[in-house]
């Protein structure tokens, strides 16, 4: 049910700093302002750098209230972070905007086994969630592949989703309520833990707002069943439209797998030479599928699985044995980014999605984009979504690599929309696609989604110049907004 | 599909208020009423998607979904874009989600009688704000629902209620992931679909009799419970409750519940924003406790 918690405080007597009201709002060891600590808060873990005037770490709903108030009365932007790997920039201060990290509320303040719920605070991590409610049979759907080190509050500000997303719906399906500081300095909830709270699902409109509509102090999360019994497997393919083609029949054939996830050959390669799972080197795609839940269902769901990745072309099913051979086949998937590491220092990481029919025709288009770039790319991908996740492997030392990868990038992302997709699966928009709004949606499409956020924030000061293209923008792609570098 | 004469109909100016099958309280009496386009435009089953005119009836969706082996998780009533418009679950909502997780992409007449598209076609999708959440649930005074991209779901081989006296919640912490819990105060029925040979295992666990269907479900009011209040309701009797969900159908109209202030104004914002002169659907105040909607199942 929503309800106010309080409202702001009244405005300081006399004319303060907005630093004197930082440390009067938290505490003074609680702002930072040195440079070394203010370096580590220029940018998330995308590629976008920007710069942030101080650091505050509030430990409860008052104090970010507080900090938002402060903000507001100075005029000043301010950004909420949790752990700082999202892969947009939603999360990197521009124009030395005040960074609020949410690290320091941590805590799980509630769990309802019986009604299958908790609240959290936001720097709750996503994985640490799961842990904690395992003894009750019980899990946090949304898991991003991030999910050992990003928060429930990076989560719902980007609408996370992760492998299991496939069956389990995006975050929001996850979400029941949000206790926000308002851009306006309210203490609020969206949502509630009733299934139909009076007025707007705000907290539908909340949840992927990118910090730009409040901030979350605390978060009613569902929390899942975990499944009775579950089969990972292993296809592998001699081309990759065969693999593409088996994601499509399964889904065809009524089947969800609880995931489904490809991998092209040079991530094969890679991820095997660094882990020794024993994935076959010489496979065009694999495919790691995964069905949960009652055992007849589950086994007849393996059987087709495997007669249908047979008849689309599958060399070798590996049905993993028992949990210590699940866990690896898993462990390749979810180490992908760490091999790719031996191959090349860096990469850039794409996150679009295109329908799951168009799979074969787009990666094809990504390989042709990588190569006439002079680029290496590899695939590793929740292909049950059609949620593509192109990594493009380079060395940023190589002198002009940054303007070819930034081309490569945006090819991808239009041959994406192009293909009847859209911008991002998971990341979010942030800075990065952010110019690449226009693509998908016209003015006046743009201009609904401007209301949103004028109405949820007046004052203008809650995370600005992300998701939303500028005026002026429209229609055109200019990567770099102003206030950050690449 | 083409919105442009659903768009002309609407204009730019003057009171509008739109109607479908009139089964969730039907247009603003006294305004001018339009009509939104009827019709599936097609099926992609191996996507899971499905896109229609918003006044499809769900009934003829739902019809030419099972030919395809799926179906959408609507309330079997009036028309799809009405579901959507109202928000409310039919009592499929604890396996199968809340309404507003179904729609997937809108294309609405906005209050200046523009086209305004809102989300994106595939089932995952970050698409800048999530307007389409916001719409659901918004009574048409947001924009008026055109044409929409839903999310439907296999159908599974077997589906069957089941019902057994006493209380559920052993049934709700033991069964894995039911269709639907529901409880009169002296006995349960449960949906369980599936396998054959799970669904039979899961009913044998707790004791589950087969039956026909579920209760008949009081129509006097729509309580919105949090789920660990339903207990609650133990020794009363008069109204049928979703265990998992909260949502309780009962003879007495539903305890009188209020928006906090902020949020009172963020309402306003939102409708000024969305629609300054206040044209869509006059008088109809999505904050406001619903009782003129009936029950839908």
């Amino acid at each position: 049910m929503t309800a106010v918690v309080t409202t702001p405080a009244a405005a300081p007597s006399s004319a303060t700093t907005l630093l004197d009201e930082l440390r009067a709002a938290v505490g003074a060891d609680r702002v930072r302002i040195g440079a070394a600590e203010l370096s580590l808060y220029r940018r998330d873990a995308s590629n976008f750098d920007g710069n942030a005037s101080v650091v505050v770490f509030p430990a409860d709903a008052a104090q970010v209230q507080a900090v938002v108030t402060a903000c507001v009365r100075h005029r000043t932007n301010y950004v909420a972070r949790g752990s700082g790997t999202g892969l947009a920039g939603g999360a990197t201060p521009l124009d030395g905007a005040v960074v609020i990290s949410l690290a320091k509320m941590n805590r799980i303040l509630s769990v309802d086994a019986d009604a299958r719920q908790a609240w959290v605070e936001p720097g709750v991590l996503n994985l640490d969630l799961s842990k904690a409610v395992a003894h009750l049979g019980l899990h946090f759907a949304p898991d991003p592949s991030s999910q050992q080190s990003c928060t429930v509050g990076g989560n719902v500000a980007n609408n996370s989703g992760g492998p299991h997303c496939l069956a389990d719906g995006v975050t929001s399906a996850h979400i029941l309520a949000c206790e926000v500081v308002t851009p306006e300095g309210d203490i609020v909830v969206f949502g509630g833990e009733d299934p139909e709270p009076l007025g707007l699902d705000l907290r539908g409109a909340f949840v992927g707002s990118e910090g730009m509509f409040g901030i979350a102090t605390r978060i009613c999360v569902r929390l899942t069943q975990n499944p009775p019994a579950v089969r990972t497997m292993l296809l592998d393919y001699s081309s990759v439209e065969d693999g593409a083609a088996t994601v499509s029949a399964i889904i065809a054939d009524g089947m969800v797998p609880a995931a489904l996830e490809m991998m092209d050959a040079l991530c094969t390669r890679a991820v095997e030479e660094y882990i020794h799972a024993g994935l076959p080197m010489d496979a065009a795609a694999i495919l790691l599928v995964e069905v949960a839940g009652l055992p007849h269902g589950l086994e007849h769901e393996v059987e087709r699985i495997i007669a249908i990745g047979r008849a689309h072309g599958a060399r070798n099913v590996r049905v993993a044995q028992d949990e210590a051979e699940r866990a690896l086949l898993w462990k390749g998937r979810k180490t992908a980014f760490g091999a790719i590491a031996r191959i090349k220092p860096n990469y850039y990481l794409h996150d679009t999605v295109v329908p799951r029919r168009k799979l074969p025709e787009v990666l094809e288009q990504v390989y042709e984009i990588a190569a006439r770039h002079e680029l290496l790319v590899m695939n590793v991908f929740h292909a049950g979504d059609g949620n593509l996740h192109p990594l493009l492997v380079f060395d940023k030392r190589e002198p002009g690599v940054m303007a070819r990868v930034h081309a490569a990038g945006e090819e991808i992302v239009r041959v994406s929309v192009a293909a009847g997709g859209v911008l991002s699966g998971e990341h979010g928009i942030g800075l990065e696609k952010r110019d690449y709004m226009p693509l998908m949606f016209a003015p006046a499409d743009l201009a609904a989604q401007a209301s949103m956020r004028a109405a949820f924030d007046p004052t203008g000061l809650a995370n600005p110049t992300k998701v939303l293209p500028s005026p002026a923008g429209c229609g055109d792609v200019h990567h770099v907004p102003e206030g950050a570098w690449i | 599909m083409d919105l442009t004469d659903f768009a002309s109909a609407v204009g730019p100016t003057g009171p509008v208020t739109i109607a479908g099958s009139s089964t969730r309280g039907g247009a603003v009496p006294d305004v001018r009423v339009v009509h939104a386009p009827s019709g599936i435009e097609w099926i992609q089953a191996d996507e899971m998607i499905v896109s229609c005119g918003a006044a499809t009836p769900v009934a003829e969706l739902d019809d030419a979904l099972r030919e395809v082996g799926q179906t959408v998780a609507l309330p079997l009533s009036g028309t799809v874009g009405g579901a959507l418009a109202v928000g409310r679950s039919g009592v499929r909502r604890l396996g199968d989600g809340p309404v507003r997780d179904v729609l997937l992409q809108a294309h609405y007449i906005s209050a200046a009688g523009a086209m305004v598209k809102a989300g994106g076609p595939t089932v995952k999708n970050v698409s800048g704000f999530d307007l389409c959440r916001l719409l659901v649930g918004s009574r048409g005074t947001l924009g008026f629902l055109g044409a929409v991209i839903l999310r439907t779901r296999p159908l599974t081989a077997v589906s069957q209620w089941f019902r057994r006296d006493g209380e559920p919640w052993d049934v709700f912490a033991r069964l894995y992931r039911p269709v639907s819990v529901l409880w009169d105060g002296a006995a349960t029925w449960v949906l369980l679909e599936g396998h054959a040979d799970d669904v039979h295992e899961q009913a044998a666990l707790v004791g589950l009799a087969p039956t026909d269907g579920p209760p008949a479900l009081p129509g006097g009011g729509r309580w919105s419970l949090a789920p660990s209040a339903l207990r609650s309701l133990t020794g009363s009797a008069g109204f049928v409750a979703e265990i998992g969900v909260g949502v309780v159908h009962h003879t007495r109209p539903a305890p009188h519940r209020e928006i906090a202030a902020p949020l009172v104004a963020l309402h306003a914002r939102l409708k000024h924003e969305l629609d300054p002169s206040g044209r869509l659907n006059p008088g109809v105040d999505p904050a406001a406790e619903p009782a003129a909607v009936a029950a839908a199942r």
